[in-house]
């Protein structure tokens, strides 16, 4: 029983990675860059869900969708002040400011929210009778008699998870905006031939993902509640390991990393040690990209001379 | 002044590289002795350190052209086998600056090994695959130091993995404390030691990117398959780079770490790592003087703005990404190229 309530702890901390991932692997696959500000962005959209639902007491879903909205017109600022001049410039100047971008969100949050850590409040509850006949917070529910127990947390997560997977494949595939993205990450200049906007759709793309970082970090707080302005950055990394396990710029490849990486994680840190798990999650990721270089859902490039 | 102009432009500039760093080493040392802010005192040999960091990740980036966000990884392998061994040989070296030269030594031979043991596996792969492997190999020397503990008695080393089962003898010391890292470490690490080891990895880098192993170096990164097609052993190559760049950053991590008396290995994290990139790309890809510049102001200029205080981190972040967006976008660059004709004096291609 323990097993299976750590594997699905496991799929829930993955889905929420590969939620993150998705934002990484989907500017990656457009604008061929590594945006280290997306860990950020996760930060800057559970403060503004705590804050919409903490002090301006808005319900939770308000909130959410106050965070991702926000979140998503921060992606584009960024894009546009940041980004959008270097589209021309060698990869590492946009990596680099990139890093820049992260530093400041997260100097910027120290000064507007400081440093202590805001305890993040569980929206995921129901009131219920308790056994001894006073009203208490159920927070999740459990089955087998009692031996497994499965926060609410845990199952939303992963529900909204395989929405935003289903509904991004659908969007990715089906309409016309999705079609464009596909063209660009193809080829650019060939797209902008086929008169597509390729700008347009760049911002597009970091729209959405930031708006997907929002989502991520309401349930990464919700799931892990203690918020400070570093939240966003080590899960960042570790998503952004995710979609290169999968194979960056692959969106099914971003979801199986992401779980994946989430699984190992939380398996290793049950059964191995809780302090070497991050070395062994970072040294499966090794061993696969040795096998297999461009990840596991990644398309190898065949260098043509 | 006559043989200065007639010597080959690289030398020339290698030549200058070297007068500049000993000149700046003369008048800091004077500064030093005549009141200089004991805040910038201490910083010194730190700057050395990462400007030492600077250089040898120019190494792996600029001349090799492959992108490392592990660096920080060997400056920590370098930084606790260094101090061990200054730790171990306390009593049986008397004089300072050789117990520091030896743990320099010690933590670039150790730093050489993992970086030639990580190389084995990266550098088979390439682009973004090899970043995200080195950020990764750079998170498991993080992991691992903060879990190890490594004793000293009469019976010789002790090590343990993830708890203290070191069972050390009467009058043995605990020297690397897992997460605690190792603490009570004499400070030897000087300023002239870390100018000497700033000149000795600049000759090392000049004549390595001058000889014939340079050239092949630098025809790897700017054309893989052509290089390969004239016989060029890709690994081989790569290899020597990776692991100089690797040596002179446990080198530069020994005398980082005898620099304070506590070392622990969350300081040489992933944000040490893009640091010290940023420190590189600021400076420029492959121009040593660059990164010896960008360095060095760097590492200052936090502490400069310190009278800023709430905002100084905040204004670095924008600094730094407005002179990324100044050097690298084509309407800023227009705009400065009207505002200054005729200067940079750089040619268009044909």
């Amino acid at each position: 029983m323990s097993f299976l309530s750590f594997l699905i702890s496991g799929i829930s901390l993955g889905s929420i990675y590969a939620i993150i991932a998705l934002g990484y692997t989907m500017v990656y696959g457009i604008a061929k860059m590594l945006n280290f500000a997306h860990g950020d962005v996760i930060m800057v959209g559970a403060y503004i869900c705590f804050y919409a639902v903490g002090h301006f007491h808005l319900p939770p879903v308000v909130g959410v969708l106050a965070a991702m909205a926000l979140c998503t017109v921060l992606g584009r600022v960024i894009e546009r002040l940041a980004y959008k001049p270097l589209r021309s410039a060698p990869s590492l100047a946009v990596l680099i400011t990139a890093i820049g971008v992260s530093y400041f969100l997260q100097n910027a949050a120290l000064l507007l929210w400081t440093s202590n850590p805001k305890v993040f409040p569980n929206f995921f509850g129901r009131e219920a009778v308790g056994p001894d006949g006073q009203a208490q917070l159920l927070t999740g529910v459990e089955l087998f008699g009692g031996q497994l127990r499965i926060s609410y947390v845990t199952l939303v997560t992963i529900v909204v998870c395989l929405v935003i997977m289903g509904a991004l494949s659908l969007f990715i595939s089906r309409s016309k905006l999705g079609k464009a993205m596909r063209a660009c990450s193809e080829d650019k200049d060939a797209a902008r031939l086929m008169g597509i906007n390729v700008d347009t759709t760049i911002s597009l793309t970091f729209a959405i993902g930031s708006g997907l970082a929002a989502v991520a970090g309401v349930l990464l707080c919700s799931a892990y509640p203690t918020l400070v302005p570093t939240t966003g950055s080590m899960p960042g990394i570790k998503a952004f390991t995710a979609a290169v396990f999968g194979g960056i710029g692959s969106i099914p490849g971003a979801f199986l990393g992401g779980l994946l990486l989430g699984v190992i994680e939380i398996l290793s840190a049950a059964y191995i040690s809780t302090q070497l798990s991050n070395a062994i999650v970072f040294a499966v990721l090794i061993v696969v990209l040795l096998v297999k270089p461009t990840g596991l859902l990644g398309k190898a490039i065949r260098e043509k001379v | 002044m006559e043989k200065l102009k007639n010597m080959n432009k690289t030398t020339r500039r290698n030549f200058l590289t070297y007068a500049f760093v000993i000149a700046a080493y003369i008048i800091l040392q004077l500064w030093a002795g005549a009141g200089m802010k004991s805040s910038l005192r201490g910083m010194l040999v730190s700057i050395c350190a990462y400007v030492v960091m600077a250089v040898s990740l120019n190494l792996t980036v600029g001349v090799l052209g492959e992108l490392s966000l592990g660096h920080a990884g060997f400056m920590s392998v370098g930084a606790f086998t260094g101090v061990t061994a200054a730790v171990a040989l306390q009593n049986a070296v008397a004089s300072a600056p050789l117990r520091l030269a030896i743990a320099m030594v010690v933590g670039a031979i150790f730093a050489a090994i993992i970086g030639f043991l990580i190389g084995i596996p990266v550098l088979r792969l390439n682009g973004d695959y090899l970043a995200i492997v080195t950020l990764a190999f750079g998170e498991i020397i993080k992991t691992i130091f903060n879990n190890l503990y490594v004793g000293l008695d009469a019976k010789g080393f002790h090590i343990s993995l993830l708890e203290d089962r070191t069972q050390l003898l009467e009058g043995g010391k605990l020297i690397i404390a897992g997460p605690m890292g190792i603490g009570g470490i004499q400070k030897i690490a000087s300023f002239t030691g870390g100018a000497i080891l700033v000149l000795l990895c600049l000759v090392v880098i000049f004549n390595l990117v001058n000889s014939r192993a340079g050239r092949a170096i630098m025809a790897l990164r700017d054309n893989r398959i052509a290089a390969e097609s004239v016989g060029i052993s890709v690994t081989k190559y790569k290899m020597m780079a990776f692991v100089t760049s690797a040596a002179m950053a446990g080198a530069a991590g020994a005398l980082f770490a005898l620099n304070y008396s506590t070392i622990v290995a969350n300081k040489f994290d992933f944000n040490t790592s893009i640091l010290v990139l940023v420190f590189v790309v600021l400076g420029g890809l492959g121009n040593m003087f660059g990164s010896i510049v960008a360095a060095a102001a760097l590492t200052i200029l936090p502490e400069a703005l310190r009278g800023s205080d709430k905002y100084r981190m905040l204004i670095y972040a924008v600094v730094l990404i407005l002179v990324m967006l100044g050097t690298n976008s084509p309407r800023v660059r227009g705009f400065l190229e009207k505002l200054l004709p005729r200067r940079g004096g750089k040619k268009e291609g044909v």
